[in-house]
């Protein structure tokens, strides 16, 4: 069941449920901390209304920097800025950052360690309509791998608001991941949101199986949970809202407790959050494991409900591994 | 013009960061010869005679910024540091060593009196607009700092570099200064053969830049093509400095051979000897 902790949105199974997208908490967080920090200033590379850097743009025109369609430049002039004092935010699709301009963010903003905040719009699946080119699913891998770089994938509209007042508090370089539809509300303005640490959404009685999400799949699994619940089968849902660093005393506590991990997120099995937790549990708490992801393909046009559907990451696909999961465990 | 025992000062400078270069490099044995050769007098005339800087205090607020762009240059920046007073010139010989403060290629937080590390080329200038941005907001435009980037002629064939050319342009920065080392030559070959970069100026002024061409060895001239910039308050000025790769040895001049290797202990002799009688 919900763990009453976590402060959730007691709708969050109504087929009417809110929902709202992410882009619009980072925008109106980040008006918010700009309000009380004029250090904070943004970037835009001519994508300012569709990340919803217009918020700030309107509130703060003179610390909005618009460099055109140009996202190499966008990283450079960014570390220039946060070399000077200043917190910059830039904000793209995660193709284009930290898609094409990776080598900028490794040299001029980790190498160089200053503190230049990314934001991923128009992450996963999810992006849809816009189809296979401009769905990242390779983002979280390229930002995880990178020295003193933060990464965290929010689940919704609150969590997007938290998460930003979070990273722009942060000495170093960071990534969050948004998407560009509306998601359902699933926390609260109340719910607690903590860097590095995993929130346990969802705890079934003596659970058999914990499943590791993060973003809009988060909500998915929950789905997942309650069905599952019905057929008897109990489980733990993790919202693993921080990739790095990772939680790995809950992770690793929570494997070792139910002997059995499955991971849900909107990007590809190699590199994402499977590969952090994988990692991680290998050499710590090896415990059988399935990976709900991308299976090293491009997406393409449709719904998003659609491409999670065909891609296999939606209620079917994750009910699928938990069982997988369960009957290797069991072995 | 600058007086004579000005320019006779500056020559000194320039020619023992030459010799510091050979032997760091002879040390080292491996590195850049020709671009930090054909920049020495470039840096001594920034660190000895234009950049409001305090080696004793490298993080004063108040200084000038010098951002280079084209981080394999690396044995010319560290030995006007070195001379300038920002770390003793002993050390120059950890060129390149594991543990060495002196990195293949800059890095910030190793070294004091560095503002970036770098060594991918093509990033230098869109830092140091971030930087002129962050002073603007700063100082409400009457700053009296100024923003100086080196950039290599090779690094010109980045579209990363004609990026920030364009925007330094649009937000017409006055206080930035790019100094483009221009010794026609890269890794692979002539600068004109690997891919053309003429007509160089013409392209800067097109991009809304105000444009010098001067003897990158010659320090009036220099001093010269950088008062009339300051006099600029609407435009980003650039000085194409026309030099020679490898200046100051006979051997290692206007050859691209000499972009990315270091002289051996008998080459690194001969060359001493020749910038200490000649040069």
């Amino acid at each position: 069941m919900l763990n009453p902790d976590q402060k959730l949105n007691p709708n969050l199974f109504d087929l009417a449920v809110e929902q709202r997208t992410t882009r619009e908490g980072f925008g109106e967080a980040l008006v918010e901390l700009a309000e009380k920090d004029s250090r904070i200033v943004a970037l835009s590379a001519d994508l300012r209304d569709s990340t919803r850097l217009d918020l700030f743009a309107k509130r703060f025109p003179e610390r909005l920097f618009e460099v055109g369609v140009a996202e190499q430049n966008l990283a450079g002039v960014a570390s220039g800025l946060a070399a000077m004092g200043k917190i910059p935010f830039l904000a793209t699709y995660a193709v284009f950052s930290p898609g094409r301009n990776w080598e900028q963010i490794r040299t001029t903003i980790c190498y160089n360690n200053v503190p230049v905040k990314l934001v991923g719009a128009h992450s996963g699946l999810e992006t849809g309509p816009d189809g296979g080119s401009h769905e990242a699913l390779e983002d979280i891998a390229l930002t995880r791998v990178l020295p003193r770089m933060t990464v965290v994938v929010v689940a919704d509209y609150e969590e997007a608001k938290k998460a930003t007042h979070v990273l722009a508090s942060l000495s170093g370089p960071t990534y969050l991941r948004l998407v560009r539809d509306k998601v359902p509300m699933l926390t609260s303005p109340e719910s607690p949101f903590i860097l590095g640490q995993a929130n346990i959404l969802w705890r079934g009685e003596n659970p058999v199986v914990t499943i590791v999400a993060c973003g809009s799949l988060v909500y998915h699994s929950l789905l997942v949970a309650k069905k599952l619940a019905k057929e008897g089968i109990n489980v733990l849902v993790v919202n693993n809202h921080t990739i790095k660093p990772l939680d790995t005393k809950t992770i690793g506590d929570l494997a070792r407790e139910t002997g059995a991990v499955v991971t849900v997120e909107d990007h590809q099995q190699a590199g994402g959050l499977g590969g952090a937790v994988a990692e991680f549990l290998v050499q710590h708490q090896a415990v059988p494991m399935e990976l709900v992801g991308v299976k090293d393909c491009f997406g393409q046009t449709g719904t998003p409900a659609e491409l999670i559907e065909h891609y296999d990451l939606g209620v079917e696909a994750i009910m699928t591994a938990v069982k997988k999961v369960l009957e290797r465990k069991n072995n | 013009m600058l007086p004579k025992n000005k320019i006779d000062f500056l020559m000194t400078q320039a020619k023992a960061i030459r010799l510091s270069i050979i032997e760091m490099l002879v040390n080292a044995h491996s590195g850049h010869t020709a671009g930090p050769l054909g920049l020495a007098d470039i840096y001594a005339w920034l660190y000895f005679e234009v950049l409001k800087h305090d080696p004793k205090n490298p993080t004063w607020s108040e200084r000038d910024r010098l951002i280079i762009s084209n981080g394999h240059t690396a044995p010319v920046l560290y030995a006007a540091l070195a001379q300038a007073g920002y770390f003793p010139t002993s050390e120059l010989k950890t060129l390149r060593r594991f543990g060495s403060r002196l990195q293949g290629h800059p890095h910030r937080e190793w070294l004091p009196g560095l503002e970036t590390s770098s060594g991918p080329l093509g990033s230098g200038l869109a830092q140091a607009i971030g930087m002129v941005l962050a002073d603007r907001l700063d100082t409400d435009r009457t700053s009296s700092r100024y923003f100086y980037a080196i950039l290599s002629d090779g690094e010109l064939d980045c579209g990363a570099t004609w990026e920030a050319v364009m925007m330094a342009g649009k937000e017409k920065l006055h206080n930035l200064i790019v100094i483009i080392d221009r010794n026609h030559i890269q890794i692979g070959g002539d600068t004109e053969v690997v891919m053309p970069l003429e007509p160089l100026a013409d392209k800067w002024r097109a991009f809304n830049w105000q444009v010098f061409e001067t003897d990158g060895h010659d320090f009036s001239s220099l001093a010269e093509a950088l008062d009339q910039a300051k006099g600029n308050f609407i435009q980003p000025a650039v000085i194409i400095a026309q030099t020679i790769p490898g200046k100051g040895v006979a051997e290692f001049e206007g050859k691209f051979e000499w972009h990315g290797k270091a002289p051996s202990p008998v080459e690194g002799a001969k060359a001493i000897d020749e910038i200490k009688h000649h040069a």
